[in-house]
């Protein structure tokens, strides 16, 4: 856990006490929404992902209430989520279950108690990573990293296995091999990268994670 | 025909259910001067189609004979069938009502003798036992609506009024009961209250895609569930799936089929956990110990003092209950069963079971929802009728929130009360 992180957790833990649903509801994205789901069950039994999870949405929204902090944040539930949206579509109470999915996904990773190496989790860190370096999202080394994130040998194996279609790539002039030297950028990065501070930096304020 | 008399002392119900009669025949026995209207053939409404009421298990037919002597023996009541209001105008006191009558080309020399619809050979889908539905029941074109019709009347369908099976119903008649010159009239009434007494319908259960109603046949409706268990219905009370006609012991019951849910029904229909509960009694009744009934909820609301009948089906060894609304339907292709899939509350273990036939406690919709109703009619976000801002229309029973027919009696009764005072009220106004 990152210094930053734990002081953001233990900050959320000293402002809210035992009251998980209260931090929730003032932290997570559609958060209020959460103490109005009634156990009705059909967002799991909806879910085409449902038997891959460790809880259920309503299972989730019940371990809320019920103030189990460690075990949903911990949870590999959100990160599961391919927002395919049957949930929202069926739900009798109309829950964005979805979004509070992935707000809870967010403030679990913000705070660094979402679960280490969840894949989910991986390629979305290298994804924006990848994303704020140029202000762009830089394909080549966006597949590399993702080829190489299991280590150097997984690596080598992934990316032979995947030849052909880089090959192929290349001769359709899809791939670029000197974008792995730099890269184009956007045109005001300086630009950009206050812009992504700037939105941080609110974000921030508004959950005390500062 | 002609048109009743009526004045703006007269108290209009419209709808002829067990709200109906029952505001029409306290205003009556009160002395006052009522019409009542009913757009079927027949008085008796969604009553007279359950097989059995809850708690006490007995049945319509009992309380709807009671209210029938009732309406026949007193001269205040004048019922009109076939009839539907097409507008109001004016206001508390003094309302311009029209009113369209389609012809139901059988007048009152009708003995129910029969004789038209032996005559008769083409049929029409038989709407007392949901014939539009799963059941498929089926009637002839010459009909009586059903045993305790009101009025003891046939009725020749539109759809054979002009031709040669009319005719021939026509000829079969020894009584010159068959008039097939009837044409549709407009007539004008004045009256001083209306009491809307229009009642539900059931929920479309098609529109819940995830239980594919539409698409696998042995999934049925709880209305349709009545008359499967009715002796007098299409299976001849045998409780027989749809589907290949098997006998179904393993039955399932969903729940909410439609109720509290923003994407459909966004209220409590409030009667169906009790009708639920009420019909695994049926299964009890048909199979005994060999029967199966398996209630899927959210949370049973056995209303009022019904707790008891609860308690009771829970006792019941051949009646299981899982917490849990049902997400899907799908079928098992090699025996038409059935497929429920979900997730269930309690321990959140994920089901896949298979049943003999699935019943859908589907909501009560006001029967009114989508109908154009007088601009002074005040209606709650789910389409029940609260009654109208100058006071002198109401709702009642089932047409003003969700009812039982015991509660509906009450509510109609209430409405009755709010009726006479505004004919009151106009009466002394214009003494002074």
């Amino acid at each position: 856990m990152t210094t930053n992180a734990n002081s953001a957790n233990q900050n959320a833990l000293a402002r809210y006490k035992n009251n998980f649903l209260k931090e929730v509801e003032a932290n997570v994205e559609d958060g209020h929404m959460v103490k109005m789901c009634m156990q009705c069950g059909v967002c799991a039994g909806s879910c085409p992902l449902g038997p891959a999870w460790q809880h259920s949405p309503q299972k989730i929204f019940m371990m809320i209430r019920a103030g189990k902090r460690e075990e949903v944040l911990g949870s590999d539930s959100m990160w599961m989520c391919t927002s395919c949206y049957n949930c929202i579509v069926r739900c009798p109470r109309q829950l964005p279950i979805t979004h509070i999915m992935h707000g809870l996904a967010n403030y679990a990773h913000r705070l660094d108690l979402a679960p280490k190496g969840q894949p989910t989790r991986e390629i979305a860190k290298l994804f924006w990573d990848n994303l704020v370096k140029t202000g762009r999202v830089n394909e080549l080394k966006f597949s590399l990293a993702m080829y190489f994130k299991d280590g150097f040998g997984q690596g080598v194996k992934n990316a032979m296995a995947m030849q052909a279609t880089g090959l192929g790539l290349l001769k359709a002039k899809r791939l670029n091999p000197m974008e792995l030297v730099g890269g184009h950028k956007c045109k005001d990065i300086g630009g950009f990268r206050k812009m992504v501070a700037k939105a941080r930096e609110i974000e921030d304020r508004r959950r005390g994670l500062a | 025909m002609t048109a009743p008399i009526a004045t703006n002392q007269t108290i209009l119900v419209v709808g002829g259910g067990i709200s109906g009669m029952t505001a029409a025949l306290e205003a009556a026995e009160c002395g006052k001067q009522v019409i009542l209207v009913e757009k079927t053939p027949t008085l008796g409404g969604r009553t007279a189609q359950l097989y059995r009421y809850f708690p006490k298990m007995c049945h319509p037919t009992c309380g709807l004979e009671i209210n029938l002597k009732r309406i026949k023996g007193n001269p205040n009541v004048k019922v009109m069938t076939m009839t539907e209001v097409t507008a109001v105008a004016g206001s508390r006191g003094n309302y311009a009502v029209t009113l369209k009558v389609s012809p139901r080309y059988v007048n009152e020399n009708c003995t129910t003798c029969g004789e038209c619809a032996k005559a008769v050979t083409s049929e029409i889908a038989d709407a007392f036992n949901y014939g539009d539905g799963k059941t498929a029941a089926k009637l002839k074109a010459a009909y009586l609506p059903h045993m305790m019709a009101y009025p003891q009347r046939y009725v020749i369908d539109a759809s054979i009024a002009g031709t040669a099976e009319g005719e021939a119903a026509r000829a079969a008649c020894k009584y010159g009961a068959v008039d097939l010159d009837m044409k549709e009239e407009t007539s004008q009434l004045n009256v001083g209250a209306v009491v809307w007494a229009t009642g539900w319908r059931p929920f479309d259960a098609n529109k819940i895609q995830p239980y594919g109603y539409d698409r696998y046949p042995n999934v049925i409706t709880s209305v349709e569930f009545e008359r499967l268990a009715d002796p007098r219905g299409p299976t001849g009370g045998r409780i027989l799936r749809p589907g290949d006609g098997k006998e179904a012991k393993n039955i399932a019951f969903i729940q909410c089929a439609g109720s509290r849910d923003e994407n459909y029904l966004r209220h409590c229909s409030r009667i169906c956990c009790m009708a639920t509960l009420k019909q695994t009694q049926y299964v009890r009744e048909a199979f005994g110990d060999d029967g199966k009934s398996t209630v899927y909820y959210i949370d049973i609301r056995a209303i009022d003092r019904f707790e008891d009948f609860y308690q009771n089906v829970q006792n019941d060894k051949t009646v299981g209950f899982v917490k849990s609304k049902v997400a899907r339907i799908a079928e098992n292709r090699a025996n038409g069963n059935p497929i429920l899939h979900g997730v269930d509350t309690e321990g959140y273990h994920r089901y896949a079971v298979e049943h003999d036939l699935v019943v859908l406690a589907v909501g009560m919709e006001p029967e009114v929802t989508g109908v154009k109703l007088p601009a002074d009619i005040i209606q709650d976000s789910s389409n029940f009728i609260e009654g109208s801002k100058d006071g002198g229309m109401f709702g009642a029973g089932a047409a003003s929130s969700p009812l039982d027919v015991n509660r509906a009696v009450q509510s109609a009764t209430a409405a009755s009360l709010k009726a006479i005072q505004v004919i009151h009220k106009t009466a002394s106004t214009e003494a002074a």
